[in-house]
């Protein structure tokens, strides 16, 4: 079954504050070692949309698929708790604010996951953390606290931690647009080794550039739908919508 | 004024003031245990959990202290719960204080950042586990102040206990007024007790906040 079903499917998602819908229906399929790059103007719905997929946000209805297991189920209490703890393991998420430990060390911040959810080891956890660091660049900073370091070397210790739980997918919530200009780059470079390894990705991004060139399928958002998708190239350079046109014409004139 | 009567009574006042320590000690440990319950089950998913921990705030916050110790003392033995003084005044205060403190740390709790919870969610934690290993670690610091402000109250708040016999500070304090007939320096030992053990715990409380100062400094 895990051969055909695709790594992430989203069925008809929707999602209202109150009477104010913000995803009007969405679907979404993500095939295993594939790239998908969500754009689109604030408030389009797709932070949300990505949120949904571990349910950090909840939705009003429709289903949530990770590898076909259904992440969304109708269970009740401990039940759900058990389930969505255990899922959620298998989705690494990556957010604009980092949201590192800062009470713990950059190894810590790595090996608590590992070590306390799928039980290994301090020293086995200790070598997967020091493999990451080195495979983000920053082997040195491992006793460091997340205070002492800039925004994207956060950003790779960030990425490092939620790689440390192995999981089938990466969910990148605007990963870069906390960051300096100067520092986007070391953080693109991580993403598009993963990307490289074919690690599945789901990456809300304001950066067009780098979408166009790391995904495979982009989806133009807004007001709670997909406007427009397909060829990443196609719609960020060449899209057949006006909202995209609109869009991108504004976006790149800033 | 009568100086060498208080050089006669200081060592009694000094003896009682180990009382009055000991009962804020006791009142504050239970106090702590009782706060950060209450203030747990004031973010719990489960609705009547959360309405019981409010309850309780405002129950214990909108009662005077004395009331509560009456009930408890001489109320309780009508309910088959016969208490020592001692106890029955450490029990009354550490749950008392507790309403109180709990305010501290949910406001503490609060001040960690959503993003926080929000990234040990992700990785497949727990609430609990949330809560034990990122967001009560890191509000502890931030609670530390309003729990010193609390437990410097609870000292001076002892003195209540001894409207039900406990011979602490106040209570030592009037027995040698009705001996003395000197109330003036009687009670000005006894506050100049009160002031020495208020100082203690401010200094305790400024090394804690040192400590955890130190600690984010090696950090930052």
């Amino acid at each position: 079954m895990t051969q055909q079903a695709p790594m992430i499917e989203l069925r008809q998602i929707r999602k209202s504050y109150g009477s104010h819908e913000v995803l009007k229906g969405i679907d979404l399929s993500v095939a295993r070692g594939k790239i998908v790059s969500i754009i689109g103007p604030s408030g389009s719905g797709k932070s949300t949309l990505l949120r949904s997929i571990n349910m950090l946000e909840e939705t009003s209805s429709g289903e949530i698929w990770l590898d076909g297991q259904q992440v969304n189920r109708p269970l009740k209490g401990r039940a759900f708790e058990n389930h969505i703890n255990h899922i959620r393991q298998e989705m690494g998420m990556v957010f604009q604010q980092f949201n590192l430990f800062p009470h713990l060390t950059v190894l810590q911040n790595i090996m608590i996951g590992p070590m306390r959810l799928k039980g290994l080891t301090k020293a086995a956890a200790l070598d997967r953390a020091n493999a990451l660091l080195a495979k983000v660049g920053l082997a040195d900073k491992g006793h460091a606290y997340p205070a002492r370091l800039s925004g994207g070397q956060k950003q790779r210790v960030a990425i490092a931690r939620a790689l440390a739980m192995q999981p089938k997918v990466m969910l990148f919530d605007e990963a870069t647009s906390a960051l300096d200009p100067e520092l986007v780059e070391e953080v693109n470079q991580v993403m598009k080794q993963l990307a490289a390894e074919h690690m599945t990705m789901l990456i809300v991004t304001h950066e067009m550039r780098f979408a166009a060139e790391v995904s495979d399928h982009a989806l133009f958002m807004d007001g709670g739908v997909v406007v427009e998708q397909g060829d990443p190239r196609q719609v960020l350079s060449n899209p057949i919508e006006e909202r995209t046109r609109a869009f991108l014409r504004k976006h790149l004139s800033n | 004024m009568d100086f060498q009567l208080i050089g006669r009574i200081l060592p009694y006042i000094a003896e009682a003031s180990l009382l009055t320590t000991s009962l804020t000690i006791c009142s504050l440990v239970i106090g702590l245990i009782v706060a950060t319950i209450v203030a747990i089950g004031r973010f719990s998913r489960v609705t009547p959990i959360r309405w019981l921990a409010t309850a309780y705030v405002s129950i214990m916050r909108g009662t005077p202290l004395l009331v509560q110790l009456f009930i408890v003392f001489f109320g309780g033995p009508q309910l088959g719960l016969e208490l020592t003084p001692f106890v029955a005044g450490v029990l009354t205060m550490g749950f008392n204080i507790g309403a109180y403190m709990s305010e501290g740390i949910k406001g503490a709790i609060i001040a960690v950042e959503k993003g926080q919870s929000e990234a040990s969610r992700s990785l497949g934690f727990g609430r609990f586990d949330t809560m034990r290993l990122f967001i009560l670690p890191q509000a502890a610091a931030l609670m530390i102040r309003s729990l010193g402000v609390n437990t410097v109250i609870l000292s001076k708040s002892t003195a209540l206990v001894s409207t039900i016999g406990v011979v602490e500070l106040t209570y030592s304090a009037q027995r040698f007024v009705t001996s003395t007939y000197k109330p003036f320096e009687v009670f000005a030992v006894a506050g100049a007790a009160y002031i020495a053990i208020v100082a203690v715990i401010s200094l305790i409380v400024r090394g804690v906040e040192h400590f955890f100062d130190a600690g984010r400094r090696a950090k930052a």
